[in-house]
């Protein structure tokens, strides 16, 4: 049974607290739904979970993950920027992205067929709109399997058909006993407990 | 393991090689370099054919320098970055791989373009080959020494000016081992040998350490 656990943790940028004493626990096949208001370090924490801002304070500790391996190796993280370059076409960069994660998910046609966007596979991603760059992101989602998912945002520019789709596969990936950790302001629609940090200030 | 390493190669030699890549960008720098130098040096035939192979080195090593700060800001940018360092693979073997497809792409047509621009320069024909050896063993250790400092400028955030300051000096060594291995080649008197073995050395160490020293800053740059 795969746990993360967070304890006491402090989390600080460009010399500013964002928030400190943070506690919580995520357990497999769970969605939690990060909320606070803008400001108030949602983004930090997904980034000091995916390992790429320093824990200041406080653990983090993932029990029932793969011992060898760091958290961050077993996060997908989801951020603002898609990691994507617009001069190579759409299926390019998503095979480049399945073969430099390690894949193990399901082949990147089946994944750009799923989120709605497999007749853009031959444009350059340079040409998609901020939906289908985002779609295509999420298409990471499916072809590398990882136990942890941070989205921030992850309904961020997306039409009402192609949040279903991701809640579809968000659910998806919690009955199959995975952990999401979700920054939004939105409902993301699928059964969610909510984490709420951040003071008022 | 190999699988990522691949995957990251081929891609940045696609990036490269695409309308807006690097690719072409230092051969043609090299190219303006050169042809400016006999303009400005006037036509002495003995001159230019004595500083020719320094030319030709110091017009290298700038066109190599060009487009480096880009090497990980183009990453940082974009958030490749980000999931760059969280992928289980080593992050030393990535930067080292960045740095091996930055030079096939940059470094490698600066070496075949050498012995063509070193006609404008009146180089002998018989230092030609001198040149495109001793540019082929140096450049290596351009790309890696530069991918250090484009590491700092990643974490230091427009750091471009600082990056060309940063790394100049460590490549002065290259430099001056390149053009005297050139110089013995064609005038002596030292043997070709001795200068050539040390520029060898130089990207020898250069590949172990600039792609440690490149993870250790990019790691540093973690806010």
């Amino acid at each position: 049974m795969m746990r993360l656990t967070a304890h006491a943790l402090t989390c600080q940028r460009g010399g500013r607290i964002v928030f400190a004493d943070l506690g919580f626990a995520v357990d497999a096949g769970e969605a939690v739904q990060v909320t606070g208001p803008n400001g108030a370090g949602k983004s930090s924490l997904l980034r000091l979970i995916a390992g790429l801002v320093r824990i200041e304070e406080g653990q983090l500790t993932l029990e029932g993950g793969d011992p060898e391996a760091s958290i961050g190796e077993q996060c997908h993280y989801c951020g603002h920027q898609d990691a994507f370059k617009g001069s190579l076409t759409v299926a390019e960069n998503l095979a480049f992205w399945t073969r430099y994660l390690g894949g193990g998910g399901r082949g990147p046609e089946a994944a750009m067929e799923r989120l709605g966007i497999g007749h853009l596979a031959a444009l350059p991603a340079g040409y998609l709109s901020a939906g289908q760059r985002r779609r295509l992101a999420l298409a990471r989602l499916l072809t590398v399997t990882r136990p942890i998912w941070l989205l921030d945002e992850p309904t961020a520019a997306l039409d009402l058909a192609s949040q279903r789709v991701l809640a579809g596969i968000m659910a998806d990936h919690v009955a199959s006993g995975g952990l999401i950790l979700a920054a939004t302001h939105g409902p993301l629609g699928l059964p969610t407990r909510e984490l709420a940090i951040g003071r008022a200030a | 393991m190999t699988g990522p390493l691949a995957a990251i190669f081929r891609r940045d030699l696609l990036l490269a090689m695409r309308i807006g890549g690097g690719a072409m960008v230092g051969v043609v720098f090299f190219l303006a370099v050169v042809t400016i130098v006999p303009f400005g040096v006037g036509p002495d035939m003995n001159l230019l054919a004595r500083i020719g192979p320094a030319i030709l080195w110091i017009g290298a090593l700038l066109a190599t320098l060009l487009g480096l700060d880009r090497l990980f800001q183009a990453d940082a940018d974009d958030g490749s970055l980000d999931l760059m360092m969280m992928a289980p693979t080593p992050l030393p073997l990535v930067i080292a791989t960045k740095a091996a497809a930055h030079w096939l792409a940059t470094g490698l047509p600066l070496v075949a373009a050498a012995p063509v621009l070193g006609l404008f320069l009146n180089v002998p024909p018989e230092a030609m080959g001198a040149v495109a050896l001793t540019l082929g063993a140096g450049t290596p250790a351009l790309s890696l020494i530069g991918a250090v400092g484009a590491a700092l400028a990643v974490s230091l955030r427009r750091g471009g000016l600082l990056m060309a300051i940063l790394v100049l000096p460590l490549t002065i060594p290259v430099l001056i081992f390149g053009v005297a291995a050139t110089n013995a080649a064609i005038i002596g008197p030292l043997p070709f040998g001795q200068p050539f073995m040390i520029l060898v050395a130089l990207s020898l160490m250069s590949l172990v350490l600039g792609p440690i020293a490149a993870a250790a800053a990019l790691r540093f740059g973690l806010e």
